[in-house]
C-alpha cells in the first residue's frame, strides 16, 4: 500500500472514531447551554435567551430539589450495601474454590441479563403478593437499588482482582507477612481502586435508575421521576443546571482519579 | 484508578492459586441470600402473578388459578408492539455495532496519546441523566432545530417532514444511550489484539480489508458478542426513548408493561414481562453455548 494510502486508512478511522464521538457528546453540550436558557413559555424547545438565573434558584421549581435528596440518600445507602455485598462475591469467586461456581456465575449475570422492567415488575409482584402494596416507598426503592448494583460491583472487583499480580502476595509472605497482615497491607490497598470503581459506578446507576423505581416508588419521588413528570408537563430549566452540575463533577471525580493514578505510577 | 479504566481492566496471565475451604461459603451466604430473596424469589412471583385470574384487582386480590389464557391474550392484543421492541434494538444494535465498532478500533489503535481522554468521553455520557440526555435528543431533532432544518434543505426530509416523534426519533435515541456498552467490551476485546499479529498479516500480502476480515475480527468477536448483548438487552425492554421520542404507533414492550401495571391489569402485565424474560434468556443461553459462562463476567 502506498504511504498516501496508509496515512488516509490511518485517519480515516480516528476521524470517524472521532465524529461518533461528537455525536456521543452533542447531547451533552445541550444540557449545559439549556441550563442558562431562559425560556419564553414552559413547553419551549429552542434556547431563547441568555440567563443566569435558573443557577441563582435551582431550588425554585416545586419538589425539584427534595427528589435530588431523595436520589443521594437512596444512591449513598445502595452504594454502601451494594459495595458491601458484591466485594464479598468477588473475593469468593477469584480467590476461592467451592461447589457450584457455574450457578454462582449464573446468578451473578442473570440481574444485568435482565431488562430493567423485568426487574422492576418482578420486584413489585414479590411485593404485591407479600402484601407490602401499601408499604412501597423509601425502603422498596432502596431494595431494587441495591439488587441491580450488586452484579455490576462484582464484575467490577472482579476484573480487578483477576488483574493484581499474585507474586505480590507471595513476595509479601516469603517475607513473613502472617495472612491477615498480607490482605491488610498488600491484597486490600491493591483492590481498593476497584471496589472504589465499583462504589461510583453504583451511586450513578442507583442515581440515574428510573424504570424499575417507577414501578417500586410507591408515593416517594426521585430525581429521574421528577424529570419523567416535568417531561409530560414542560421542562423547566433547573433541570438542566442539575443535570451540568452533576456532569461536571463526575468529570472532575474521573479526572482527579486519573491525575492520581498518573502521579502513582511515575513513582 | 478511574472507571474507564475499571471498566475495560484486562486479568494478567498468571492466574493465583484459588484456596479450598469453607471461607468461601461464609464470603457467599450474604449476597448469595440477598440474590436469592430479591431476584430469584421475585422472578417466581412474577410467573405466578401471570397465572392470576385477570378478573380480580389489588384491592379484591386476584385468585390463583393457573390462568394460561394471559399469555395467549397478550401475545394477541400486544403482538405488534413485541415485534416493535425487538426490531428498534435490533435497529440500534446494529447502529450501535457500525458506529462503536470504528470508534472502538479507533481509541485501540490509533488514539496514541489521547486514549485515556476518548476512553473518558465514551463514558461521559453517563455522568449526566439519562432521561435529561434523551430529552435533549427533543430538542436535537425537533422540528425548530438546525439538523431538521438541515434535512430539508437536503431533501431528504420532506417541506412538512418530522424527525421528532418517528421511529427514527426512538432508534436514535436507543443508540445513542446504550452505544457506551457497545464501545467498551469491543475496546477491551480489540486492545487485547496483538498488533504483530496485523502486521503478520500484512507482511503475507493481505490487503488491509482481508487483515481485518481475517485477523481482527475474529479475535474481537468476544467482545462484540458482549457488547451485542449489552446493547440489545436494554434497548428491547427500554420504553423511555419511545415514550420521550416516538408517538403512539412507536409505543414497545416496556411502554405497555408499564402501562398494564399503572393501570393495575397486573396478570397481563407479569404475562407480557415473563414473555420478555424468556426471549432474553433463551438468547443469552445461545450465547453461554457459545463462549461459555466465564467468558461473560
Amino acid at each position: 500500500m502506498t504511504r498516501a494510502g496508509k496515512w488516509l486508512g490511518d485517519h480515516l478511522v480516528l476521524g470517524a472514531g472521532l465524529l461518533v464521538l461528537l455525536y456521543l457528546l452533542t447531547p451533552i453540550f445541550v444540557v449545559v447551554l439549556m441550563s442558562f436558557n431562559d425560556p419564553a413559555s414552559r413547553i419551549s424547545y429552542s434556547f431563547d435567551g441568555f440567563t443566569l438565573n435558573n443557577w441563582r434558584q435551582p431550588c425554585l421549581p416545586n419538589g425539584l430539589c427534595e427528589s435530588v435528596v431523595l436520589s443521594v440518600e437512596i444512591a449513598l445507602l445502595a452504594t454502601l450495601f451494594a459495595t458491601l455485598l458484591g466485594t464479598l462475591m468477588a473475593f469468593a469467586i477469584v480467590r476461592h474454590r467451592f461447589r457450584g461456581r457455574a450457578g454462582v456465575n449464573v446468578m451473578t449475570f442473570l440481574p444485568m441479563a435482565s431488562p430493567e422492567i423485568v426487574m422492576g415488575s418482578s420486584l413489585l409482584a414479590l411485593f404485591v403478593s407479600s402484601g407490602f402494596a401499601g408499604a412501597l416507598g423509601f425502603w422498596t426503592i432502596l431494595v431494587a437499588h441495591i439488587l441491580f448494583c450488586l452484579s455490576f460491583v462484582v464484575v467490577t472487583v472482579k476484573a480487578r482482582l483477576a488483574g493484581l499480580d499474585p507474586r505480590l502476595e507471595q513476595a509479601a509472605m516469603d517475607l513473613y507477612a502472617n495472612e491477615a497482615q498480607t490482605f491488610r497491607k498488600v491484597t486490600f490497598p491493591l483492590v481498593f481502586p476497584g471496589i472504589l470503581a465499583a462504589a461510583l459506578l453504583s451511586f450513578s446507576l442507583s442515581f440515574d435508575d428510573f424504570i424499575i423505581t417507577n414501578l417500586n416508588a410507591g408515593q416517594e419521588v426521585t430525581f429521574p421521576m421528577y424529570v419523567w413528570g416535568a417531561a409530560q408537563r414542560g421542562v423547566p430549566p433547573q433541570i438542566n443546571v442539575i443535570g451540568t452540575a452533576m456532569f461536571f463533577l463526575a468529570l472532575a471525580l474521573v479526572v482527579a482519579g486519573e491525575l492520581r493514578s498518573r502521579r502513582a505510577a511515575r513513582g | 484508578m478511574s472507571a474507564a479504566q475499571a471498566l475495560t481492566a484486562k486479568p494478567v496471565a498468571t492466574k493465583p492459586a484459588r484456596r479450598r475451604g469453607r471461607t468461601a461459603y461464609f464470603l457467599l451466604a450474604l449476597p448469595l441470600l440477598y440474590l436469592l430473596v430479591f431476584f430469584v424469589v421475585p422472578l417466581v412471583s412474577l410467573i405466578s402473578t401471570s397465572l392470576y385470574d385477570p378478573g380480580g384487582s389489588l384491592e379484591t386480590g386476584y385468585a390463583m388459578t393457573g390462568h394460561v389464557q394471559n399469555y395467549f391474550s397478550v401475545l394477541a392484543d400486544y403482538r405488534s408492539h413485541i415485534l416493535r421492541s425487538f426490531g428498534y434494538a435490533a435497529a440500534a444494535t446494529i447502529a450501535c455495532i457500525v458506529l462503536g465498532y470504528p470508534l472502538a478500533y479507533a481509541i485501540a489503535f490509533k488514539a496514541g496519546k489521547w486514549k485515556n481522554l476518548m476512553l473518558v468521553a465514551v463514558i461521559a455520557p453517563f455522568f449526566t441523566s439519562f432521561l435529561i440526555r434523551t430529552l435533549s435528543w427533543q430538542m436535537l431533532l425537533g422540528d425548530q432545530a438546525w439538523f431538521a432544518d438541515a434535512l430539508r434543505f437536503l431533501h431528504v426530509l420532506g417541506p412538512d417532514g418530522h424527525l421528532l416523534a418517528t421511529p427514527f426519533a426512538v432508534v436514535t435515541g436507543l443508540t445513542y444511550n446504550f452505544l457506551p456498552f457497545m464501545v467498551l467490551p469491543l475496546y477491551t476485546s480489540l486492545e487485547k489484539v496483538d498488533p504483530t499479529l496485523m502486521e503478520a498479516g500484512s507482511d503475507l500480502y493481505a490487503s488491509p480489508f482481508t487483515t481485518f476480515r481475517k485477523v481482527t475480527l475474529p479475535l474481537s468477536m468476544p467482545g462484540l458478542v458482549a457488547g451485542t448483548l449489552l446493547t440489545f438487552i436494554p434497548a428491547a425492554g427500554d420504553y423511555i426513548n419511545a415514550e420521550l421520542l416516538g408517538n403512539p404507533r412507536t409505543q414497545m414492550i416496556g411502554n405497555v408493561i408499564q402501562n398494564l401495571f399503572e393501570g393495575g391489569s397486573y396478570p397481563e402485565a407479569a404475562a407480557l414481562s415473563v414473555t420478555l424474560m424468556a426471549v432474553i434468556v433463551v438468547m443469552v443461553l445461545v450465547y453461554i453455548r457459545r463462549a461459555g459462562t466465564e467468558e461473560l463476567l
